[in-house]
């Protein structure tokens, strides 16, 4: 569905990613691990379109996708949630969930049966929906930012850290509806450090060190791979 | 629901004193003074639009009014045209000089687009300023002529030229309304909120950017074609880079990014400039240092201050001020504390 080949990115002269091989098939759970500053955040923002690859490749089912613009790439089906949970705070939360929608403005039934879908995996967010979305809390800002994501109807979804700045219990119940998600078939890139959490529900994993890809392999591999137990789960 | 209709109350109200007002005063004076404040006004709903709902400040728009002034003035003076055709291509033109400067300048951004376009404001000042030939340069254009009748209705008292350009105001207001309560006025402020995060929902920036920039110049060709045909002469100075600035600092005392900034920003400085004449050349000891004040505790001007005043007043009477007014913050992160309760 997604691949990256010996993809590079620079900002400016400085080099921040390099070699990156990706491959993501449909329906999987694919999980990025590594420390801030590892380059994760530069790949995704590659794949979203915001960065241009200085070199490699990036293909979306088949398609090269590097030279397009990131509002292309909304359409094409691939959407980012990004890290830090960006919201438009002074709009409500049903404002915040219809901008998402955008790429599909024109149909009105689309976007009612969406918002329907997005409230009953976040009945919180029914709940608020007049609130402005500046005054939610932090769990509910990551549940708002995912339901947004979900609005464009993308195939293939980038989530960049949904667990940071969270509470463990809620990250728990974040990561059930990420699953919920992927079984409802949307496929899912996750970039975390929270390997413990992540792994559990992946398919499979890459690991970066600065810039590039160290290990991959299937979770239970990564899991049970001594050098990931010691930096990223602690045991 | 109440809230919506104390808002039409307060429009109509409005509306009524802007139609009584002529019948109100029997000078003369004053009405002149008004029909220029209201198109002034229409400039600075332009520059509202694009600076205040997309974030993009042009300092431009002195350029494009003075474009929109003299488009009016070529077209009946030189070209001998029918007012209201001559009206409709000098927007055109506006709009389409503006189409072309606004792709090369929206690729610019925060203070570079303005520098930028103060430069472009510059250039169309000194292209009106030197080509004598065209635009008589100093001397100016005389005799631009006064709407020609539609059936009865005429134009050439003072009276009648007044509800002319308050029919403008009124459909510039109108449209503003419109705009930023539709999905393309989100899409706008989601593109001042963040151009990054806006292209990663699937907003094209740069078309609406584009098409922000246009409808905006279109705005200050309009108030200059206004301005031709109710002053009746025009010179280059009308393109100096001080009206830009006289347009902003309407829009930032009354309140940029807001509906009712340009009324009240425009009204406000407009009469106490009148009140002020006297004292010329000191007028801006004073609007200096409360420009200076407004923009350091009240970022959104009078209409802002109003409409958080209210939001406050608002919330405490729901009963939650203090929880809810601390959560809002600009950047949409929590607060530590928050984050402590989620356990």
């Amino acid at each position: 569905m997604l691949s990256l080949k010996n993809v590079a990115v620079k900002y400016g002269s400085f080099t921040a990613v390099h070699d990156v091989n990706i491959e993501v098939t449909s329906g999987e759970i694919v999980v990025l691990l590594g420390s801030n500053g590892a380059g994760k955040s530069t790949v995704f923002r590659t794949i979203s379109g915001l960065n241009k690859p200085s070199a490699g490749d990036v293909l979306f089912e088949g398609n090269k996708i590097n030279r397009r613009s990131a509002d292309q790439i909304v359409q094409f089906g691939i959407g980012q949630c990004p890290e830090g949970r960006k919201l438009f705070p002074a709009m409500t939360v049903q404002e915040n969930l219809r901008m998402g929608g955008y790429v599909h403005r024109r149909k009105r039934d689309e976007i009612k049966h969406s918002l329907e879908h997005v409230f009953e995996l976040f009945p919180i967010l029914k709940e608020k929906r007049n609130d402005a979305a500046g005054s939610l809390s932090g769990g509910q800002q990551q549940m708002l930012a995912i339901g947004r994501t979900l609005m464009s109807k993308p195939k293939l979804m980038l989530l960049d850290e949904p667990s940071v700045g969270l509470a463990p219990l809620i990250v728990e119940q974040m990561f059930e509806v990420i699953q919920k998600i992927n079984k409802e078939g949307t496929t899912i890139l996750l970039a975390e450090q929270n390997a413990n959490a992540a792994l559990k529900i992946a398919d499979k994993g890459y690991v970066f060190e600065n810039g590039t890809i160290v290990l991959e392999g299937t979770s239970e591999d990564l899991f049970a791979n001594d050098e990931v137990r010691k930096a990223y789960i602690g045991a | 629901m109440a809230k919506v209709f104390k808002q039409r109350n307060t429009i109509i109200v409005l509306i009524a004193l802007a139609i009584l007002f002529p019948l109100l005063t029997t000078n003369t004076y004053f009405i002149h003074i008004m029909s220029l404040a209201f198109i002034w006004m229409i400039g600075v709903y332009g520059l509202n639009l694009l600076a205040g709902y997309t974030g993009y400040l042009s300092l431009a728009h002195a350029g494009f009014f003075a474009i929109g002034a003299y488009g009016m003035g070529l077209l009946t003076v030189k070209a001998e045209m029918n007012f209201w055709l001559a009206m409709l291509l000098s927007l055109v033109i506006t709009g389409i000089i503006g189409f072309v400067v606004g792709i090369i300048a929206l690729r610019t951004k925060e203070h570079f687009f303005a520098i930028y376009t103060l430069c472009l404001g510059y250039i169309i000042y000194l292209v009106i300023d030197k080509w004598d030939s065209l635009t008589e340069g100093v001397r100016g254009l005389i005799g631009i002529p006064a709407p020609t009748p539609i059936g009865p209705i005429t134009f050439e008292t003072e009276h009648s030229h007044y509800y002319f350009i308050l029919f403008f105001l009124l459909l510039v207001v109108f449209i503003m309304y419109r705009i930023v309560h539709s999905l393309s006025g989100r899409t706008y402020i989601a593109i001042r909120n963040s151009e990054d995060l806006a292209q990663t929902i699937g907003i094209s920036t740069m078309k609406n950017k584009l098409t922000v920039f246009v409808i905006s110049t279109i705005f200050a060709g309009l108030s200059g074609a206004l301005y031709a045909s109710f002053v009746r002469f025009i010179g280059p100075d009308i393109g100096n880079i001080a009206i830009t600035f006289d347009l902003l600092t309407y829009l930032l005392v009354g309140g940029i990014g807001t509906l009712s900034g340009p009324l009240v920003g425009t009204l406000l400085i407009v009469w106490l400039s009148q009140m002020l004449q006297d004292f010329q050349q000191y007028r801006m000891l004073i609007f200096g240092p409360l420009l200076t004040l407004l923009v350091i505790f009240y970022p959104r001007g009078i209409a802002g201050a109003i409409s958080s005043w209210n939001q406050k007043r608002q919330m405490k009477l729901a009963g939650k001020a203090a929880s809810a007014n601390a959560r809002v913050r600009k950047t949409g992160e929590i607060l530590p504390d928050q984050q402590a309760k989620e356990g």
